[in-house]
């Protein structure tokens, strides 16, 4: 039987990380809930907002409990619309919160929030460069997954919808050319919208996945992240068990082949 | 002509307004359905919405309206404040306190004072604020602005501003001094009342103001505040044609984003009848209307409506509330209520609004911007 825990452990940048669920800070009621949220989810990697993080420290809902409880920050350039914005955040996020991880997020359109490739793949560039651990955000687009690859991410994190649409994998068809393409992990981000679209971007032998309103929307956000724990977990051990192939058809056992016995 | 005024000229004012009378419970029930998909509705459905028709059915607007509104923005409410900084106006118009005939105190803070309000404001807590002026272009123009901005951007993250309408150029200087968003509301789009109304002034150029926005995206300002003053004239006109422009700014300006307001006039100084009353059942039918017909525009609600209307308010569809808001310049550091604008009707302070919206099980956000974003 499979032992997750010991054998099946994600890296990312030198990084382990026995949870394959990533999480999001926002939306959440309170702080409280955001907390007991996160843990119940597991997730070592949990991203936020830097335009809605108080960096003077006095006064943070969202940082405060995070850093108290020991996670793994993955600051996020949300906000961004171009790629000389999102440097300035990355550098800003990194000198306030002392992690050269950024989640790189550059999305001019506030409306869909759908991510500007030639500017994510320019601020990659500079700043796989400056020495950043780059993950970025990016529609299901298998060549700019390679391009992105090339240029040093450490991980992609293409949509499965738009995010906080609940739509679960519209882009399933991509995803999965992305999947098979990539030496980097993949990481299903934005649009999930309930356990089962995680287990199954998992099936398709997604590396992890990032959910937030799913979770932080939910009426029960504690029980829905456990849910989301358990839906990763399970969809990692089909997928390395290896899922049996869909065919609607009995398989003939007179075949066309019968004349060769 | 501007393009939007183009847009509006297909549309007669009193041919909207009848055919308000005419929507049937049948399109009600059409418009609810497709919002029951999760689909965003047109134009034409966000009137049948508006109507007296789907007046019966405000629970389910409602019910379908905080859906939307959770699912995009959280269990949040961002605060802000408005700064007052002069009531100096050229304007004379029929409606608001600070009409240039009307005989008060008039102020305008010096860089001092406003430091004093930036630091009493930051003791409340707020880290968004909204400057407000009237519209006195000699006396409290660019050049001001520019030294007002240059002492309140080292205090606060985001700032709006509500003053008298500029060129594309200045809004483009303003950007660059950090300015986020500009708020402009359009009073209303009757035509030949909006004369009626502005009687002198600037103001009285009706497609100045109504091409506002237009400049505001052209100068690449990241967001747009309109809206129009309910009870001025017929609201459900209003709201029709403040929703159309939406309409038209998204699809032109897309990489804007935007918030609607929905004043509702009160008695101020000097001023008018309410000629077109609207109660809080409408009030609450237009915001939800709003949210179904556009999921992602901030829905903004101000200190003018009732502490108990906006905390049941809360969770129908508003997304940023003003809190602890003086009307009149220099409010914050010290407290002369001659001078206000107008009166507002939630007196709490921000404290006490926080510690409701957390009662609610809703998140207060502070915060939601970081200066030196969109400076590229």
């Amino acid at each position: 039987m499979l032992d997750l825990e010991v054998t099946d452990k994600l890296m990312i940048s030198g990084h382990h990380f026995c949870s394959r669920l990533f999480t999001g800070t926002g939306k959440f009621a309170n702080s409280e809930l955001m907390t007991q949220s996160l843990s119940a989810s597991a997730s070592e990697l949990v991203t936020m907002s830097l335009k809605r993080v108080d960096l003077d420290g006095q006064r943070d809902d969202i940082l405060a409990p995070l850093l108290a409880n020991n996670m793994k920050l993955l600051p996020n350039t949300s906000g961004a619309k171009t790629a000389q914005d999102a440097i300035f955040a990355a550098h800003l996020a990194r000198e306030a919160l002392a992690t050269n991880w950024i989640k790189l997020e550059i999305h001019p359109d506030p409306k869909y929030l759908m991510p500007d490739p030639i500017e994510t793949l320019k601020a990659a560039e500079t700043l796989v460069k400056d020495g950043f651990v780059v993950l970025p955000y990016m529609h299901a687009d298998p060549v700019l997954a390679k391009r992105l690859e090339e240029v040093g991410c450490q991980a992609v994190m293409p949509l499965g919808a738009p995010i906080g649409s609940n739509k679960g994998l519209v882009s399933q068809d991509f995803l999965q050319i992305i999947i098979e393409q990539a030496n980097v992990p993949v990481i299903v981000d934005a649009g999930i919208g309930a356990p089962s679209h995680a287990a199954y971007a998992m099936e398709l032998g997604a590396d992890a996945v990032l959910i937030n309103t799913a979770m932080a929307v939910s009426p029960d956000p504690v029980a829905m992240a456990r849910a989301f724990a358990m839906a990763v977990e399970s969809g990692r051990m089909a997928y390395l068990a290896g899922l049996g192939t869909v065919g609607s058809q009995a398989i003939a056992t007179s075949p066309l082949t019968a004349f060769l016995d | 002509m501007n393009e939007f005024a183009q847009v509006m000229s297909r549309y007669d004012w009193h041919q909207v307004k009848e055919s308000f009378e005419s929507i049937s419970e049948l399109q009600v029930v059409a418009a609810l359905r497709k919002s029951q998909q999760g689909l965003e509705l047109s134009l034409s459905d966000f009137k049948v919405l508006i109507s007296p028709a789907a007046a019966p059915y405000l629970e389910h607007m409602a019910t379908l309206s905080q859906g939307f509104t959770q699912q995009r923005f959280g269990h949040t409410m961002q605060l802000f404040v408005p700064l007052y900084l002069s009531n100096m106006c050229s304007n004379i118009c029929t409606y608001c306190g600070f009409s240039m005939e009307n005989r008060i105190r008039r102020t305008t803070l010096t860089m001092a004072q406003i430091e004093q309000e930036a630091l009493a404001i930051k003791a409340m807590g707020l880290d968004h604020i909204l400057l407000v002026t009237g519209e006195s272009e000699r006396k409290v123009g660019m050049d001001y602005f520019e030294e007002a901005l240059g002492v309140l951007s080292k205090h606060f993250s985001h700032i709006s501003m509500e003053v008298q309408p500029l060129s594309t150029l200045e809004y483009a200087r303003l950007a660059k001094l950090g300015v986020e968003s500009i708020l402009v509301y359009q009073e209303t789009y009757h035509r030949e009342k909006y004369a009626k109304y502005h009687l002198k002034g600037k103001k009285s150029d009706f497609d100045y103001r109504l091409a506002t926005p237009d400049r505001v995206g052209q100068a690449g300002i990241s967001k747009v505040g309109i809206g129009c003053l309910l009870g001025l004239e017929d609201w459900r006109t209003d709201a029709f044609f403040v929703a159309a422009q939406l309409d038209y700014l998204e699809q032109t300006y897309w990489q804007m984003r935007y918030s609607l307001s929905f004043p509702r006039l009160r008695p101020c100084e000097g001023g008018s009848e309410v000629n077109s009353p609207m109660s809080e059942r409408e009030l609450v039918q237009l915001i939800c209307a709003y949210r179904l017909f556009n999921h992602q525009v901030e829905l903004s609600l101000s200190t003018r409506e009732s502490a108990v209307f906006r905390d049941n308010m809360l969770k129908l569809g508003v997304t940023t509330m003003s809190a602890g808001s003086k009307t009149q310049p220099g409010g914050y550091a010290n407290a002369d209520k001659s001078l206000e604008q107008f009166s507002i009707d939630d007196n709490r302070s921000v404290r006490q609004v926080a510690s409701m919206i957390t009662s609610k099980g809703y998140q207060v956000v502070w915060k939601d911007w970081q200066t030196g974003l969109n400076q590229y």
